[in-house]
């Protein structure tokens, strides 16, 4: 039954619910798919014992009336999030071989609510990069080829493109994704699917492998907004193993969709408008305007003035963060260990960190080494905080004239592999919409808008105020219903 | 700001990164041109703000002075590239 794979999150749900189909069935029909698409390298491990086991869990439950909120649906789960017992690598090779003995809050609420899992989806190295590329599993294959003819393999962006690219290619209905600059809604625009990173704390950190621990933030990546509403329901939730999660109720975001925007006023930031980027980026954006006002909202013209900073100041904390994170690949305790002969402790440590890290981890961990060290702490870390209050302070005082944001998700469509990676600077540029929201700890949610003119998909970001999840899922929906995006790429794979 | 050869290998030894010498001229540059175009930050005027310290308003909880796990090594040498007698093993690090 392929045509199974036409559904997504909630119909896989009410199906099951209502006896149309077995959770068994939906789990083969995926489980064949994500076999049939090895070419996209979007999983590093399959686990299709995982989602079969789930599936049949899930009919005795339906056969019991014992249903649960996502019985019946097979997930994939970036491999950022520990998963007892199946290798989690981080798309790193310095943690081949890791089997967690325990298993991220994120998925065990996953699992508990019922869903299953098809495998761990790659994603670049530590959740460093925009394009796939860093990943130590080698790099995904968008499922999207350019109109032209040409058949270059495109990025399906970062951090979780493998993420993006399963579920733009049906894959699977809904996935698991982490954002810490970027990562969850800039691959969600190169593929043309949703994805939403909530405010900082709706979702446990616990049992995600660390990158940048102030800015790191679990989030749904679906094929539309109320599956992501039905999967954010589920991730969120307080938890007392990580000392930032929110101790607030989880509201019923997908109950409470509404897509009237009558009464909101919805912000356009002047600076977004940046030079170079390409014309249909703003004509997406414009169209985007047209929408929400459509929808009953008010467009105001607003003013970030710090906005160009948050990349530079991102470039800062971040990779100071990581340098301190990721000092436990140290050859010890889990993971890779490269021993020199005759060597001591620290020729471990430096031969292991040099063999297992990529490029990509070592520039990262080396920059955040050098703004942490001796005499330039001040000059670069302390002031990139104070920058950080700045950028926050401006969506604060944004906020006394509107109640969301519209924005571009990214400056371009999806990038053919190898076009960026020799220019790190030019790849960091990708995320320079998304950066903001994420150093204020807003929450922010892209959806695909429309095509480029290479038929490519382009995003638009929606991003709201601390806690109003629903206002940034109602203002996507409101998109969502207008752009009437039906584009998908042809399974050429 | 410049990064040379020197500085390089002293940030790679803090980070306990070993480096070749191919990899320390190719860092070089790279490293010196992120560090430049991070470099615009001096622009901005921070005079008398704080630095952020957290994103969101949150109270640190305290929870009562428990054990609360215990009891697993197995589950934690089980990932150990290297364990004896119920320890981590490392090579030997006094003489």
């Amino acid at each position: 039954m392929t045509g199974l794979t036409e559904l997504g999150v909630a119909a896989i749900r009410d199906g099951v619910r209502e006896g149309e189909f077995s959770a068994r069935e939906v789990a083969q029909a995926y489980i064949s798919a994500v076999e049939k698409a090895r070419l996209l390298n979007a999983f590093v491990v399959e686990t299709p014992e995982h989602a079969l086991a789930a599936a049949d869990a899930a009919d005795a439950a339906r056969a019991s009336g014992d249903l649960k909120p996502l019985s019946g649906v097979p997930l994939g789960i970036k491999d950022l999030f520990a998963t007892r017992g199946v290798q989690t690598t981080a798309g790193s090779r310095i943690l081949e071989g890791f089997e967690p003995p325990y298993e991220s809050a994120v998925s065990a609420r996953l699992f508990a609510a019922g869903a299953g899992m098809l495998g761990k989806l790659n994603m670049d190295e530590f959740a460093m990069g925009s394009s796939n590329e860093t990943s130590g599993y080698g790099a995904v294959i968008s499922p999207w080829r350019r109109s032209d003819g040409g058949n270059a393999p495109l990025a399906p962006g970062g951090s979780s493109g493998g993420s993006a690219a399963a579920v733009a290619g049906r894959l699977c209905p809904g996935a698991t994704g982490t954002d810490t600059g970027g990562s969850i809604r800039q691959p969600a625009a190169f593929v043309g699917i949703s994805g939403i990173k909530p405010t900082y704390g709706r979702c446990s950190r616990w049992g995600i492998v660390a990158f940048a621990s102030s800015l790191d933030q679990a989030g749904p990546m679906a094929r539309d907004v109320r599956d992501c509403a039905a999967l954010l329901e589920a991730m969120s939730g307080f938890d007392p193993r990580d000392s930032t999660s929110l101790d607030l109720p989880v509201p019923r975001w997908e109950a409470s969709l509404d897509p009237d925007l009558r009464g909101k006023r919805v912000g356009i930031p002047r600076e977004y408008r940046i030079e170079g980027v390409p014309d249909e980026i703003g004509r997406v954006w414009d169209e985007g305007i047209a929408w929400l006002e459509d929808a009953g909202a008010t467009i105001v013209d607003v003013s970030l003035p710090h906005t160009r900073f948050a990349l530079p100041t991102y470039y800062i904390i971040a990779p100071a963060e990581a340098s301190s994170n990721l000092a436990r690949y140290d050859g010890v305790r889990y993971g890779k260990r490269v021993q020199p002969e005759q060597g001591g402790l620290t020729d471990m440590y430096e031969a292991t960190r040099a063999a297992g890290f990529g490029a990509e981890v070592k520039r990262r961990i080396m920059i955040g080494t050098y703004v942490l060290s001796a005499g330039f702490y001040d000059a670069y870390f302390n002031r990139a905080q104070k920058v950080r209050s700045l950028i926050a302070r401006d969506f604060a005082d944004v906020w006394e004239s509107c109640d969301l944001l519209l924005t571009p998700t990214a400056p371009s469509a999806a990038f053919a592999l190898g076009d960026k990676s020799a220019d790190p600077i030019a790849m960091y540029l990708n995320d320079v919409f998304a950066v903001p929201a994420s150093l204020a700890g807003l929450p922010a949610m892209s959806v695909p808008a429309g095509l480029d003119d290479h038929g490519l998909p382009l995003g638009l970001q929606i991003v709201g105020k601390a806690l109003d999840e629903q206002g940034v899922l109602d203002a996507s929906l409101a998109l969502e219903e207008r752009a009437g995006f039906t584009a998908r790429p042809e399974a050429w794979w | 700001m410049s990064v040379d050869a020197e500085i390089v290998r002293h940030i790679a030894k803090l980070a306990r990164i070993a480096v070749s010498d191919e990899e320390v001229a190719a860092l070089a540059p790279e490293l010196s041109n992120i560090l430049g175009w991070i470099e615009q930050l001096q622009e901005v005027d921070v005079e008398g703000v704080e630095p952020m310290t957290a994103v969101i308003p949150n109270r640190l909880r305290l929870r009562d002075d428990a054990v609360t796990d215990g009891g697993i090594r197995e589950d934690v040498l089980r990932n150990a590239p290297a364990a004896e007698h119920g320890f981590f093993a490392v090579p030997k690090v006094i003489e």
